[in-house]
Protein backbone atom coordinates (compact mmCIF):
# COMPACT_ATOMS: atom_id res chain seq x y z
CA UNK A 1 0.00 0.00 0.00
CA UNK A 2 2.97 2.22 0.98
CA UNK A 3 3.86 2.39 -2.72
CA UNK A 4 0.56 3.09 -4.26
CA UNK A 5 0.20 6.08 -6.28
CA UNK A 6 -2.52 8.81 -6.08
CA UNK A 7 -4.72 7.08 -9.16
CA UNK A 8 -4.51 3.70 -7.54
CA UNK A 9 -6.82 4.41 -4.41
CA UNK A 10 -10.40 3.58 -3.78
CA UNK A 11 -12.14 6.98 -4.25
CA UNK A 12 -13.69 8.34 -1.37
CA UNK A 13 -10.38 7.05 0.55
CA UNK A 14 -12.93 4.29 1.91
CA UNK A 15 -11.28 1.12 3.58
CA UNK A 16 -12.60 -2.23 3.42
CA UNK A 17 -12.10 -4.24 6.88
CA UNK A 18 -12.25 -7.90 5.04
CA UNK A 19 -10.58 -8.99 2.17
CA UNK A 20 -13.20 -9.83 -0.31
CA UNK A 21 -17.09 -10.74 0.69
CA UNK A 22 -18.09 -11.78 3.57
CA UNK A 23 -21.56 -12.58 4.60
CA UNK A 24 -22.48 -13.27 8.98
CA UNK A 25 -18.81 -12.39 9.96
CA UNK A 26 -20.09 -12.03 13.66
CA UNK A 27 -19.97 -16.06 13.99
CA UNK A 28 -16.46 -16.51 12.87
CA UNK A 29 -13.60 -15.69 15.22
CA UNK A 30 -11.85 -12.57 14.97
CA UNK A 31 -8.81 -14.88 14.25
CA UNK A 32 -10.38 -16.80 11.65
CA UNK A 33 -11.90 -13.68 9.26
CA UNK A 34 -10.40 -12.88 6.37
CA UNK A 35 -9.38 -8.97 7.65
CA UNK A 36 -7.65 -6.69 4.72
CA UNK A 37 -4.05 -5.66 5.50
CA UNK A 38 -5.40 -1.55 6.46
CA UNK A 39 -8.09 -3.93 8.97
CA UNK A 40 -6.75 -2.35 12.03
CA UNK A 41 -6.95 -5.98 13.32
CA UNK A 42 -4.06 -6.71 11.10
CA UNK A 43 -1.77 -4.13 12.32
CA UNK A 44 0.15 -3.98 16.53
CA UNK A 45 -0.26 -1.46 18.48
CA UNK A 46 1.82 -3.51 20.97
CA UNK A 47 4.34 -0.33 21.23
CA UNK A 48 1.84 1.94 22.40
CA UNK A 49 1.60 0.64 25.61
CA UNK A 50 3.66 1.10 29.15
CA UNK A 51 1.89 -0.90 31.07
CA UNK A 52 0.33 -4.36 30.36
CA UNK A 53 -2.41 -6.79 32.15
CA UNK A 54 -1.05 -9.84 33.19
CA UNK A 55 -3.76 -12.97 33.76
CA UNK A 56 -4.17 -14.96 36.89
CA UNK A 57 -5.92 -17.67 35.64
CA UNK A 58 -6.67 -19.95 39.17
CA UNK A 59 -8.27 -16.12 40.50
CA UNK A 60 -10.76 -15.54 37.73
CA UNK A 61 -14.39 -16.23 38.27
CA UNK A 62 -15.73 -15.87 34.35
CA UNK A 63 -17.69 -12.97 34.67
CA UNK A 64 -16.72 -11.28 31.94
CA UNK A 65 -16.42 -7.57 32.82
CA UNK A 66 -13.25 -7.45 31.77
CA UNK A 67 -14.41 -8.36 28.08
CA UNK A 68 -17.15 -6.33 28.36
CA UNK A 69 -15.65 -3.08 29.57
CA UNK A 70 -12.33 -3.59 27.25
CA UNK A 71 -12.43 -0.55 24.48
CA UNK A 72 -10.81 -2.55 22.44
CA UNK A 73 -11.91 -5.71 22.22
CA UNK A 74 -8.58 -7.07 23.35
CA UNK A 75 -9.91 -9.75 25.94
CA UNK A 76 -10.23 -13.13 24.30
CA UNK A 77 -12.59 -15.06 25.51
CA UNK A 78 -14.65 -18.23 24.46
CA UNK A 79 -17.32 -19.97 25.55
CA UNK A 80 -17.69 -17.31 28.32
CA UNK A 81 -14.26 -18.76 29.89
CA UNK A 82 -11.73 -15.55 29.78
CA UNK A 83 -8.93 -17.16 28.31
CA UNK A 84 -6.21 -14.25 27.95
CA UNK A 85 -5.14 -10.68 26.49
CA UNK A 86 -4.38 -9.93 23.00
CA UNK A 87 -1.18 -8.00 23.42
CA UNK A 88 -1.23 -7.01 19.68
CA UNK A 89 -4.28 -4.72 20.61
CA UNK A 90 -3.99 -3.91 24.02
CA UNK A 91 -2.59 -0.28 24.93
CA UNK A 92 -2.47 -1.07 28.62
CA UNK A 93 -5.29 1.18 29.51
CA UNK A 94 -5.84 -0.45 32.86
CA UNK A 95 -9.88 -0.86 32.65
CA UNK A 96 -10.08 -4.21 32.66
CA UNK A 97 -8.12 -4.38 36.35
CA UNK A 98 -10.61 -1.87 37.75
CA UNK A 99 -13.41 -3.86 37.06
CA UNK A 100 -11.80 -7.34 38.18
CA UNK A 101 -14.35 -8.36 40.99
CA UNK A 102 -12.17 -10.55 42.46
CA UNK A 103 -9.50 -10.32 45.98
CA UNK A 104 -7.33 -10.20 45.15
CA UNK A 105 -7.39 -9.30 41.20
CA UNK A 106 -7.08 -11.85 38.58
CA UNK A 107 -5.79 -8.99 36.05
CA UNK A 108 -3.40 -6.64 37.54
CA UNK A 109 -0.80 -3.82 35.72
CA UNK A 110 2.60 -4.23 35.86
CA UNK A 111 5.38 -2.35 33.69
CA UNK A 112 5.93 -3.66 30.13
CA UNK A 113 9.20 -5.28 30.74
CA UNK A 114 7.79 -7.22 33.36
CA UNK A 115 8.53 -10.83 33.39
CA UNK A 116 5.10 -12.72 33.17
CA UNK A 117 6.15 -15.61 34.97
CA UNK A 118 8.00 -14.67 38.06
CA UNK A 119 5.31 -11.98 38.23
CA UNK A 120 2.10 -14.76 38.08
CA UNK A 121 4.33 -16.79 40.73
CA UNK A 122 4.70 -13.84 43.41
CA UNK A 123 1.09 -12.77 42.68
CA UNK A 124 -0.43 -11.63 45.78
CA UNK A 125 -2.04 -14.59 47.79
CA UNK A 126 -5.76 -15.00 48.30
CA UNK A 127 -6.70 -14.42 52.32
CA UNK A 128 -6.83 -17.31 54.27
CA UNK A 129 -8.00 -17.68 58.23
CA UNK A 130 -4.83 -17.93 59.17
CA UNK A 131 -3.28 -14.84 57.25
CA UNK A 132 -6.33 -12.85 58.65
CA UNK A 133 -5.26 -14.24 62.64
CA UNK A 134 -2.00 -13.10 62.00
CA UNK B 1 -45.61 4.33 -4.64
CA UNK B 2 -45.68 7.96 -5.28
CA UNK B 3 -48.07 9.56 -7.34
CA UNK B 4 -47.70 11.17 -10.65
CA UNK B 5 -47.56 14.86 -10.32
CA UNK B 6 -49.61 15.89 -13.86
CA UNK B 7 -47.73 19.54 -15.25
CA UNK B 8 -48.63 21.57 -17.19
CA UNK B 9 -46.44 21.85 -20.17
CA UNK B 10 -45.46 25.42 -18.68
CA UNK B 11 -45.86 26.15 -15.50
CA UNK B 12 -45.57 29.19 -13.64
CA UNK B 13 -42.69 29.17 -11.17
CA UNK B 14 -40.20 30.65 -8.89
CA UNK B 15 -36.91 29.28 -8.80
CA UNK B 16 -37.86 27.78 -5.66
CA UNK B 17 -40.31 25.79 -7.04
CA UNK B 18 -38.51 24.43 -9.89
CA UNK B 19 -35.95 22.92 -7.53
CA UNK B 20 -38.65 21.42 -5.35
CA UNK B 21 -40.34 19.82 -8.38
CA UNK B 22 -37.01 18.81 -9.85
CA UNK B 23 -36.43 16.85 -6.15
CA UNK B 24 -39.81 15.56 -6.64
CA UNK B 25 -39.16 14.21 -10.09
CA UNK B 26 -35.46 13.16 -9.42
CA UNK B 27 -37.34 10.77 -6.74
CA UNK B 28 -35.18 11.27 -3.72
CA UNK B 29 -34.50 9.16 -0.95
CA UNK B 30 -33.31 11.44 1.99
CA UNK B 31 -34.03 15.12 2.33
CA UNK B 32 -32.25 16.15 5.77
CA UNK B 33 -33.02 20.26 5.99
CA UNK B 34 -32.79 23.04 7.77
CA UNK B 35 -34.26 25.96 5.99
CA UNK B 36 -33.20 29.23 5.69
CA UNK B 37 -34.14 32.66 3.71
CA UNK B 38 -34.38 32.94 0.72
CA UNK B 39 -34.00 29.29 0.51
CA UNK B 40 -36.81 28.11 2.45
CA UNK B 41 -39.79 27.43 0.10
CA UNK B 42 -37.61 25.13 -1.47
CA UNK B 43 -38.02 22.15 1.26
CA UNK B 44 -41.23 23.53 2.49
CA UNK B 45 -42.82 22.68 -1.31
CA UNK B 46 -40.33 19.49 -0.82
CA UNK B 47 -42.81 18.43 2.26
CA UNK B 48 -45.88 19.75 1.09
CA UNK B 49 -45.44 16.77 -2.02
CA UNK B 50 -43.94 14.38 0.45
CA UNK B 51 -47.37 14.63 2.71
CA UNK B 52 -49.70 14.54 -0.28
CA UNK B 53 -48.33 10.81 -1.55
CA UNK B 54 -45.60 12.61 -4.25
CA UNK B 55 -42.77 11.29 -2.41
CA UNK B 56 -41.51 7.73 -1.45
CA UNK B 57 -38.51 9.13 0.34
CA UNK B 58 -37.65 10.65 3.89
CA UNK B 59 -37.52 14.21 4.90
CA UNK B 60 -35.22 14.82 8.20
CA UNK B 61 -35.68 18.27 9.67
CA UNK B 62 -32.11 18.48 11.43
CA UNK B 63 -31.02 20.93 14.28
CA UNK B 64 -29.10 22.84 11.88
CA UNK B 65 -27.61 23.40 8.48
CA UNK B 66 -24.44 21.87 9.63
CA UNK B 67 -26.38 19.11 11.04
CA UNK B 68 -28.70 18.88 7.91
CA UNK B 69 -25.70 18.12 5.45
CA UNK B 70 -23.97 15.78 8.01
CA UNK B 71 -26.96 13.77 7.77
CA UNK B 72 -27.33 13.89 3.90
CA UNK B 73 -23.24 12.96 3.76
CA UNK B 74 -24.56 9.69 6.56
CA UNK B 75 -27.78 9.15 3.92
CA UNK B 76 -25.34 9.67 0.78
CA UNK B 77 -22.54 6.98 2.43
CA UNK B 78 -25.91 4.63 3.18
CA UNK B 79 -26.28 4.63 -0.16
CA UNK B 80 -29.12 7.06 -1.06
CA UNK B 81 -29.76 9.44 -3.14
CA UNK B 82 -30.03 12.79 -1.47
CA UNK B 83 -30.16 16.76 -1.49
CA UNK B 84 -31.11 19.74 0.78
CA UNK B 85 -31.22 23.58 0.27
CA UNK B 86 -29.36 26.77 1.84
CA UNK B 87 -28.24 30.26 1.73
CA UNK B 88 -26.01 32.55 3.12
CA UNK B 89 -25.09 32.17 7.04
CA UNK B 90 -26.91 28.59 6.73
CA UNK B 91 -24.40 27.58 4.00
CA UNK B 92 -21.38 29.34 6.02
CA UNK B 93 -22.55 27.01 9.21
CA UNK B 94 -22.56 23.81 6.56
CA UNK B 95 -19.17 24.71 5.06
CA UNK B 96 -16.57 22.51 7.28
CA UNK B 97 -18.91 19.65 6.55
CA UNK B 98 -19.26 20.54 2.66
CA UNK B 99 -15.47 19.31 2.49
CA UNK B 100 -16.46 15.97 3.92
CA UNK B 101 -18.65 15.13 1.12
CA UNK B 102 -16.84 16.07 -1.73
CA UNK B 103 -13.91 14.43 0.18
CA UNK B 104 -15.78 11.57 0.74
CA UNK B 105 -16.76 11.28 -2.48
CA UNK B 106 -20.46 11.19 -2.21
CA UNK B 107 -22.83 12.76 -5.22
CA UNK B 108 -25.45 14.89 -3.19
CA UNK B 109 -26.92 18.07 -4.53
CA UNK B 110 -27.14 21.22 -2.57
CA UNK B 111 -29.32 24.09 -3.74
CA UNK B 112 -27.63 27.44 -3.09
CA UNK B 113 -30.08 30.10 -2.70
CA UNK B 114 -27.40 32.46 -3.09
CA UNK B 115 -27.35 35.39 -0.34
CA UNK B 116 -25.06 37.79 1.51
CA UNK B 117 -23.13 36.88 4.43
CA UNK B 118 -23.34 39.52 7.48
CA UNK B 119 -22.58 41.53 9.20
CA UNK B 120 -24.52 43.68 8.45
CA UNK B 121 -27.18 40.65 8.71
CA UNK B 122 -29.27 40.69 5.37
CA UNK B 123 -31.33 38.03 3.57
CA UNK B 124 -31.23 39.48 0.29
CA UNK B 125 -28.94 38.20 -2.69
CA UNK B 126 -25.24 38.25 -3.38
CA UNK B 127 -22.71 35.63 -3.96
CA UNK B 128 -21.12 35.82 -0.81
CA UNK B 129 -22.15 32.31 -0.09
CA UNK B 130 -21.40 30.55 -3.69
CA UNK B 131 -17.52 32.07 -3.49
CA UNK B 132 -17.08 30.95 -0.12
CA UNK B 133 -17.74 27.41 -1.43
CA UNK B 134 -15.44 27.70 -4.21
CA UNK B 135 -12.61 25.43 -3.08
CA UNK B 136 -14.31 23.43 -1.29
CA UNK B 137 -14.42 20.40 -3.63
CA UNK B 138 -18.09 20.92 -5.14
CA UNK B 139 -19.07 21.16 -8.92
CA UNK B 140 -20.97 24.18 -9.05
CA UNK B 141 -23.71 25.39 -11.59
CA UNK B 142 -24.97 28.64 -11.92
CA UNK B 143 -28.29 29.63 -12.87
CA UNK B 144 -29.39 32.68 -14.30
CA UNK B 145 -33.49 32.27 -14.10
CA UNK B 146 -36.16 29.47 -12.44
CA UNK B 147 -36.04 27.44 -15.97
CA UNK B 148 -32.06 27.30 -15.58
CA UNK B 149 -32.87 25.75 -12.07
CA UNK B 150 -34.99 22.87 -13.58
CA UNK B 151 -33.06 21.56 -15.28
CA UNK B 152 -29.50 22.28 -13.88
CA UNK B 153 -31.26 20.71 -10.21
CA UNK B 154 -32.01 17.23 -12.87
CA UNK B 155 -28.42 17.48 -14.76
CA UNK B 156 -26.88 17.69 -11.28
CA UNK B 157 -28.06 14.35 -9.82
CA UNK B 158 -27.24 12.64 -13.86
CA UNK B 159 -23.59 14.02 -13.74
CA UNK B 160 -22.76 13.86 -9.74
CA UNK B 161 -23.94 10.39 -9.35
CA UNK B 162 -22.03 8.76 -12.19
CA UNK B 163 -19.11 6.23 -11.10
CA UNK B 164 -16.42 7.73 -13.20
CA UNK B 165 -16.90 11.26 -11.09
CA UNK B 166 -19.11 10.89 -7.35
CA UNK B 167 -18.61 14.49 -6.51
CA UNK B 168 -21.91 16.78 -4.95
CA UNK B 169 -23.13 19.47 -6.73
CA UNK B 170 -24.11 22.90 -6.02
CA UNK B 171 -26.88 24.41 -8.04
CA UNK B 172 -26.98 27.91 -7.50
CA UNK B 173 -29.67 30.86 -8.00
CA UNK B 174 -30.04 34.27 -7.05
CA UNK B 175 -32.09 34.87 -3.76
CA UNK B 176 -35.55 36.47 -4.14
CA UNK B 177 -34.32 37.75 -7.77
CA UNK B 178 -34.53 34.34 -9.26
CA UNK B 179 -35.87 32.07 -5.88
CA UNK B 180 -39.18 34.48 -5.57
CA UNK B 181 -40.12 35.75 -9.11
CA UNK B 182 -42.44 33.64 -10.64
CA UNK B 183 -41.61 33.10 -14.81
CA UNK B 184 -42.47 30.44 -17.26
CA UNK B 185 -40.88 27.32 -16.76
CA UNK B 186 -40.75 24.58 -19.32
CA UNK B 187 -41.57 21.06 -17.64
CA UNK B 188 -40.48 17.75 -18.35
CA UNK B 189 -42.93 14.66 -17.44
CA UNK B 190 -41.77 12.82 -14.30
CA UNK B 191 -41.02 9.87 -16.37
CA UNK B 192 -39.61 11.92 -18.52
CA UNK B 193 -37.29 13.76 -16.07
CA UNK B 194 -36.79 10.72 -13.77
CA UNK B 195 -35.46 9.16 -17.24
CA UNK B 196 -33.37 11.76 -17.68
CA UNK B 197 -31.23 11.88 -14.49
CA UNK B 198 -31.82 7.59 -14.38
CA UNK B 199 -31.67 4.76 -11.21
CA UNK B 200 -29.35 5.82 -8.86
CA UNK B 201 -26.44 2.81 -8.48
CA UNK B 202 -24.97 3.12 -5.45
CA UNK B 203 -21.17 2.78 -4.61
CA UNK B 204 -19.11 1.41 -1.76
CA UNK B 205 -22.73 1.87 0.19
CA UNK B 206 -22.57 0.99 3.83
CA UNK B 207 -26.00 -0.82 3.65
CA UNK B 208 -24.64 -3.38 0.94
CA UNK B 209 -23.51 -5.56 4.13
CA UNK B 210 -22.03 -8.39 2.76
CA UNK B 211 -19.07 -5.83 1.35
CA UNK B 212 -18.30 -3.66 4.81
CA UNK B 213 -16.84 -0.69 4.24
CA UNK B 214 -15.36 2.11 6.09
CA UNK B 215 -16.20 5.89 5.38
CA UNK B 216 -14.78 9.02 6.52
CA UNK B 217 -10.99 7.45 7.30
CA UNK B 218 -8.14 9.64 8.84
CA UNK B 219 -4.48 9.53 6.48
CA UNK B 220 -1.94 12.08 7.59
CA UNK B 221 1.08 13.12 5.60
CA UNK B 222 1.44 9.81 4.11
CA UNK B 223 -1.46 9.80 2.08
CA UNK B 224 -3.96 12.57 2.39
CA UNK B 225 -2.11 14.32 -0.77
CA UNK B 226 -2.91 11.42 -3.24
CA UNK B 227 -6.59 11.13 -2.31
CA UNK B 228 -6.53 15.16 -2.62
CA UNK B 229 -5.01 15.02 -6.28
CA UNK B 230 -7.21 11.61 -7.01
CA UNK B 231 -10.40 14.10 -6.04
CA UNK B 232 -8.92 17.24 -8.06
CA UNK B 233 -8.43 15.01 -10.93
CA UNK B 234 -11.99 13.57 -11.06
CA UNK B 235 -13.26 17.16 -11.02
CA UNK B 236 -10.67 18.75 -13.83
CA UNK B 237 -10.89 15.54 -16.28
CA UNK B 238 -14.26 13.87 -15.58
CA UNK B 239 -16.87 16.58 -15.16
CA UNK B 240 -16.72 19.04 -17.83
CA UNK B 241 -17.43 15.81 -20.39
CA UNK B 242 -20.35 14.86 -18.25
CA UNK B 243 -22.00 17.75 -18.35
CA UNK B 244 -21.30 18.27 -21.87
CA UNK B 245 -23.33 14.85 -22.65
CA UNK B 246 -26.47 15.87 -20.19
CA UNK B 247 -26.70 19.40 -22.04
CA UNK B 248 -26.64 17.33 -25.21
CA UNK B 249 -29.44 14.92 -24.01
CA UNK B 250 -30.68 17.49 -22.71
CA UNK B 251 -30.92 19.68 -25.88
CA UNK B 252 -32.80 16.43 -27.58
CA UNK B 253 -35.53 15.95 -24.79
CA UNK B 254 -36.65 19.89 -24.21
CA UNK B 255 -35.31 21.96 -27.38
CA UNK B 256 -32.92 24.30 -24.54
CA UNK B 257 -29.66 24.19 -25.15
CA UNK B 258 -26.93 24.91 -22.37
CA UNK B 259 -23.28 25.50 -22.74
CA UNK B 260 -20.00 25.35 -20.55
CA UNK B 261 -19.47 28.66 -21.22
CA UNK B 262 -22.48 30.98 -22.00
CA UNK B 263 -21.65 32.98 -24.93
CA UNK B 264 -24.20 36.34 -26.29
CA UNK B 265 -23.65 38.28 -28.95
CA UNK B 266 -19.87 37.37 -28.46
CA UNK B 267 -19.24 36.29 -32.31
CA UNK B 268 -17.48 39.45 -33.29
CA UNK B 269 -17.40 41.27 -29.80
CA UNK B 270 -15.22 43.96 -29.19
CA UNK B 271 -16.10 44.84 -25.32
CA UNK B 272 -17.64 42.34 -23.20
CA UNK B 273 -18.92 41.88 -19.97
CA UNK B 274 -18.40 38.84 -17.80
CA UNK B 275 -20.64 37.86 -14.73
CA UNK B 276 -23.01 35.25 -13.14
CA UNK B 277 -26.76 34.51 -11.91
CA UNK B 278 -29.53 36.76 -13.12
CA UNK B 279 -27.03 39.28 -13.99
CA UNK B 280 -26.67 37.96 -16.85
CA UNK B 281 -29.98 38.77 -18.34
CA UNK B 282 -29.60 42.20 -17.89
CA UNK B 283 -26.76 42.58 -19.23
CA UNK B 284 -27.68 40.69 -22.14
CA UNK B 285 -30.75 43.34 -22.21
CA UNK B 286 -28.11 46.11 -22.33
CA UNK B 287 -26.20 44.29 -24.79
CA UNK B 288 -28.75 44.29 -27.36
CA UNK B 289 -29.71 47.71 -27.05
CA UNK B 290 -26.18 48.59 -27.79
CA UNK B 291 -25.86 46.21 -31.02
CA UNK B 292 -28.85 47.85 -32.22
CA UNK B 293 -26.65 50.83 -32.26
CA UNK B 294 -23.97 49.34 -33.83
CA UNK B 295 -21.57 48.82 -30.69
CA UNK B 296 -20.20 45.09 -30.41
CA UNK B 297 -21.03 44.44 -27.15
CA UNK B 298 -21.39 40.79 -25.60
CA UNK B 299 -21.47 38.83 -22.35
CA UNK B 300 -20.14 36.11 -21.17
CA UNK B 301 -22.07 34.20 -18.40
CA UNK B 302 -20.19 31.55 -15.83
CA UNK B 303 -22.62 28.60 -16.17
CA UNK B 304 -19.80 26.20 -14.52
CA UNK B 305 -17.99 27.77 -12.39
CA UNK B 306 -16.58 24.89 -10.52
CA UNK B 307 -14.57 22.83 -12.07
CA UNK B 308 -13.50 26.13 -14.15
CA UNK B 309 -13.45 25.78 -17.58
CA UNK B 310 -10.44 27.59 -18.38
CA UNK B 311 -9.74 26.90 -21.80
CA UNK B 312 -13.66 27.49 -23.19
CA UNK B 313 -13.18 30.67 -21.52
CA UNK B 314 -10.35 32.17 -22.68
CA UNK B 315 -11.56 31.26 -26.13
CA UNK B 316 -15.02 32.83 -25.56
CA UNK B 317 -13.20 36.22 -24.49
CA UNK B 318 -10.00 35.55 -27.53
CA UNK B 319 -11.24 38.40 -29.73
CA UNK B 320 -12.02 40.87 -26.77
CA UNK B 321 -10.44 44.30 -26.81
CA UNK B 322 -11.95 45.25 -23.50
CA UNK B 323 -13.35 42.62 -20.78
CA UNK B 324 -15.47 43.86 -17.61
CA UNK B 325 -15.48 41.20 -14.99
CA UNK B 326 -18.60 41.69 -12.76
CA UNK B 327 -18.65 40.48 -8.98
CA UNK B 328 -21.19 40.05 -6.78
CA UNK B 329 -18.91 39.20 -3.75
CA UNK B 330 -16.74 42.01 -1.15
CA UNK B 331 -13.30 40.75 -2.53
CA UNK B 332 -12.18 42.03 0.99
CA UNK B 333 -8.65 42.91 0.29
CA UNK B 334 -8.35 42.03 -3.40
CA UNK B 335 -9.42 42.42 -7.18
CA UNK B 336 -12.97 40.29 -7.13
CA UNK B 337 -12.49 36.65 -7.34
CA UNK B 338 -14.24 36.30 -10.87
CA UNK B 339 -11.60 38.95 -12.05
CA UNK B 340 -8.64 37.01 -10.69
CA UNK B 341 -10.32 33.51 -13.00
CA UNK B 342 -10.46 35.64 -16.11
CA UNK B 343 -7.23 36.92 -15.96
CA UNK B 344 -5.60 33.20 -15.31
CA UNK B 345 -7.56 32.14 -18.44
CA UNK B 346 -6.48 34.77 -20.66
CA UNK B 347 -3.03 35.43 -19.58
CA UNK B 348 -0.91 33.05 -21.54
CA UNK B 349 -3.04 33.61 -24.53
CA UNK B 350 -2.12 35.73 -27.69
CA UNK B 351 -4.74 38.00 -25.99
CA UNK B 352 -3.81 42.02 -25.37
CA UNK B 353 -7.58 43.07 -24.24
CA UNK B 354 -7.43 45.58 -21.02
CA UNK B 355 -9.39 43.64 -18.13
CA UNK B 356 -10.99 45.66 -15.73
CA UNK B 357 -13.49 44.69 -12.57
CA UNK B 358 -16.49 45.76 -10.88
CA UNK B 359 -17.96 45.17 -7.80
CA UNK B 360 -21.70 45.33 -7.82
CA UNK B 361 -24.90 44.59 -6.54
CA UNK B 362 -23.77 43.65 -2.23
CA UNK B 363 -26.90 42.75 -0.25
CA UNK B 364 -29.40 42.68 -2.75
CA UNK B 365 -28.73 46.11 -4.73
CA UNK B 366 -29.99 46.39 -8.30
CA UNK B 367 -27.75 46.08 -11.10
CA UNK B 368 -29.48 48.57 -13.35
CA UNK B 369 -29.31 48.69 -17.01
CA UNK B 370 -27.91 52.26 -16.38
CA UNK B 371 -24.84 50.67 -14.53
CA UNK B 372 -24.25 48.47 -17.06
CA UNK B 373 -24.46 51.21 -19.99
CA UNK B 374 -21.93 53.10 -17.69
CA UNK B 375 -19.50 49.87 -17.63
CA UNK B 376 -20.12 48.84 -21.30
CA UNK B 377 -18.96 53.30 -22.02
CA UNK B 378 -16.03 52.68 -19.74
CA UNK B 379 -15.12 49.45 -21.80
CA UNK B 380 -15.32 51.15 -25.25
CA UNK B 381 -13.01 53.82 -24.00
CA UNK B 382 -10.27 51.01 -22.50
CA UNK B 383 -10.65 49.28 -26.15
CA UNK B 384 -9.63 52.12 -27.82
CA UNK B 385 -6.96 53.17 -25.99
CA UNK B 386 -5.53 49.93 -25.48
CA UNK B 387 -5.11 50.93 -22.24
CA UNK B 388 -7.23 50.83 -18.53
CA UNK B 389 -8.71 54.17 -18.52
CA UNK B 390 -10.42 53.44 -15.24
CA UNK B 391 -9.33 52.57 -12.07
CA UNK B 392 -8.85 48.73 -11.94
CA UNK B 393 -11.05 47.88 -9.83
CA UNK B 394 -14.70 50.11 -9.39
CA UNK B 395 -17.81 49.63 -6.93
CA UNK B 396 -20.93 50.29 -9.05
CA UNK B 397 -24.22 51.42 -7.71
CA UNK B 398 -22.81 52.42 -4.39
CA UNK B 399 -23.75 55.51 -2.47
CA UNK B 400 -21.38 58.50 -1.56
CA UNK B 401 -17.76 59.37 -3.35
CA UNK B 402 -16.66 57.04 -5.83
CA UNK B 403 -15.07 54.22 -4.48
CA UNK B 404 -12.12 52.43 -6.92
CA UNK B 405 -8.68 51.11 -6.32
CA UNK B 406 -5.47 49.74 -8.21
Amino acid sequence: MIENGWNQFEIGSVLRPFSGEVSDVSVIQPEDRLYSASNSFSVSVADWRIEKPLFKKELCIDCQFCWIYCPDMSIISRDKKMIGVDYDHCKGCGICVQVCPTTPKALLMFPEQADEEIELAQWPKKETQETKEN
Amino acid sequence: MADIFELRDYEVWDGNMAASHALRQAQVDVVAAYPITPSTPIVENYGNFMANGYIDGEYILAESEHGAMSCCIGASAAGGRVATATSSQGFALMLETLYSASGMRLPIILNVVNRAIGAPLNVNGDHSDMYMGRDSGWIQIDCYNPQDVYDMNLLAFRVSEDHDIRLPTMVHQDGFMTSHTAQRVKTLSDDVAYNFIGEFKPMNDMLDLDHPVTHGVQTEEDWHFEHKARQHHALMSAVIPKIQEAFDELKVLSGRQYNIVESYNMNDAEVAIVCMGSSVETALEVSNELLAKGIKAGVVGIRVFRPFPLVEIADALKSCKAIATLDRSSPNGTVGALFNEIAGALFNTNTHAVLTNYIYGLGGRDLTKASLHTIYRELESNAESGNVTTPLQQFIGLRGPKLSFF
